[in-house]
């Protein structure tokens, strides 16, 4: 009985541990964003900022071009978002009702599209849009990321789709209503958080997109596009702020999309 | 379904999705190798940009560091990974705090994580301050530096670890689910302690979903790009960075394409290795 506890005691003491090494990082980039100038100089650092300032942050929100990037960042995902989901909920749909042939090999290649090298895939769509004279804007570079999003949200649509029961929808058509208004009026209400999750999913899968941002723009530049093409010269306060500008959504989006981490990353073996 | 004649609505409605992902998967998996292997000018078949990458002076080393990361990181990772799932799935009161947690960095940007560490690891940093006042060191120690090619891979794997872990372990997690809890108690009644449990029943069962995170993981991870710039800059090439580089810094497309198609093929290549020899006794497939 006494190992039991013991036992159990140390699970927590484990999962506590787990949790620290996730925390303290993001504590220690807060603990840096929120320090003045000097503070980040100074050295060693103290665990907390010292003096509590939000001049780091504000430095780095004045600096020219990040706002507009930010901007950008989220005009972006937005139009990321609409194209995905226009594109990619009728096929969730078609994989949740519909037992077509062909259902398995289209699942399996959403299935395995999901951890395509993006590496692989700009690089000619970059060469591609200049070509055609689209590079360097928020739309080209938004349909890029509608291939990285598109398999997550067919996977998402598809199950909270699944989740709405049939019956109602006959239901409805039994009623009177065509197919259509079945699914606007019964299916889409009842679907909605499912596809807000689907939603957020999607803009932090953009909003955090590096490489595929980088290269397909040039003037136009999203917000990591930008830190990361100015790396090498941007001062540590510039840095430390816009890390920790680019994580905090993060924290707070995880809180709406962990009950969906299951249907994105569970389940592949079927 | 039953009595419907082959009805068009399903092919309607995926159709708009297959077209996409021909145009923005199938097309520039082709081209990729139609740039990295077909001359700019004429369009005759030509090894000259896959030569020229080879004997590029970072090339060597951006394989090989890729590498070296690559079996360096993934075993951390499935540790680390495994011990979050079993403790995720221990029934610990507040197990869906931990489970937050565990999953945030799975949406944070390779980016940020690579700030997160670099505040950590740069010279008047966290570790440095820590180990500073401790006494271990007098003066801070110069981790990121180019010199020390040992700490620069090392920061960019706890970097990387840190950020990707919380897949493997969502996807280890839900493995653990499926498993039937009266495979458990048997084990149990037959007098198998936790190590038993876990080596003998959990990890045999988990087996799929190992592998889906293997694989996943190990093509995520030739692609390491975001986290290893802002950790250690210029200070170790990768394959990623350096097609970046090609195409971006020395505006060679061609050459970024040949590092292109050597990562789709390593990823190729790894997943066929994960499949086949993964592949379970009776022979089912994932």
């Amino acid at each position: 009985m006494k190992g039991l506890k013991l036992s159990r005691v140390l699970t927590y003491v484990g999962a506590v541990l787990m949790a620290l090494w996730i925390l303290v990082p993001i504590w220690l980039i807060a603990v840096s964003a929120f320090s003045t100038r000097q503070g980040i100089f100074d050295f060693p650092k103290a665990l907390l900022p010292n003096p509590f300032s939000a001049d780091t942050m504000s430095f780095f929100l004045g600096a020219t071009n990040v706002l507009p990037s930010a901007g950008r960042s989220v005009v972006v995902a937005i139009i990321t978002i609409v194209i995905s989901s226009v594109i990619g909920a009728p096929a969730g749909y078609a994989l949740a009702r519909f037992n077509f042939r062909g259902r398995d090999v289209f699942r399996l290649v959403i299935v395995s599209t999901r951890a395509f090298p993006i590496v692989i895939l700009s690089i000619p769509i970059a060469v591609a849009y200049i070509q055609l004279g689209i590079n360097d804007n928020v739309f080209s570079l938004a349909l890029m990321h509608c291939a990285l999003a598109l398999p997550f949200t067919v996977l998402v649509t598809s199950s909270v789709f699944a989740g709405v029961p049939r019956d109602l929808e006959e239901a409805a058509e039994t009623l009177g209503c065509s197919p259509l208004q079945a699914f606007m009026r019964v299916v889409l209400p009842l679907a909605l958080p499912g596809l807000a999750a689907a939603t957020l999913f999607t803009f932090v899968l953009s909003w955090n997109e590096v490489f595929a941002s980088v290269i397909l723009t040039s003037r136009n530049r999203t917000l990591p596009a930008l830190l990361v093409a100015q790396l090498d010269e941007s001062p540590l306060n510039y840095k430390y702020a816009g890390g920790f500008f680019l994580l905090a959504p993060s924290m707070v989006f995880m809180l709406f999309i962990r009950k969906y981490l299951f249907t994105l990353w569970g389940r592949v073996s079927r | 379904m039953t009595t419907r004649r082959t009805n068009l609505t399903p092919y309607l409605l995926v159709a708009p999705a297959l077209v996409f992902m021909a145009i923005f998967f199938a097309y520039p998996m082709v081209e990729a190798f139609g740039l990295a292997f077909r001359d700019n000018d004429t369009g005759a078949l030509t090894l000259s940009y896959f030569q020229k990458m080879v004997s590029d002076v970072q090339f060597q080393p951006a394989l090989t560091t890729t590498l070296l990361l690559i079996v360096i990181l993934i075993p951390i990772q499935f540790a680390v990974a495994l011990a979050m799932a079993l403790l995720v799935n221990a029934k610990l009161k507040g197990a869906s705090l931990f489970l937050y947690i565990y999953a945030i960095p799975l949406a944070v940007s390779e980016l940020a994580a690579g700030i997160v560490w670099f505040n950590i690891f740069t010279n008047n940093g966290f570790l440095n301050s820590l180990l500073v006042q401790s006494g271990l060191i007098e003066r801070p120690f110069l981790f990121l530096s180019y010199q020390n090619q040992g700490w620069l891979i090392l920061a960019v794997v706890l970097a990387e670890a840190w950020r990707a872990t919380s897949i493997i372990m969502v996807i280890l997690v839900s493995g653990l689910q499926s498993i039937p809890s009266d495979y458990l108690e048997a084990a149990e009644v037959f007098g198998a302690d936790q190590f038993r449990k876990i080596t003998k029943v959990i990890l045999p069962l988990l087996r799929p979903s190992l592998q889906v995170a293997l694989i996943l993981r190990t093509i995520l991870a030739f692609q390491v790009f975001g986290v290893a710039l802002a950790v250690a800059g210029t200070g170790i090439s990768l394959l990623a960075g350096e097609a970046y580089k090609w195409y971006y810094t020395i505006r060679n497309p061609n050459v970024a394409a040949a590092y292109a198609s050597v990562i789709l093929i390593l990823s190729i290549a790894s997943t066929v290795v994960f499949l086949v020899g993964l592949r379970s006794k009776n022979g089912e497939a994932l």
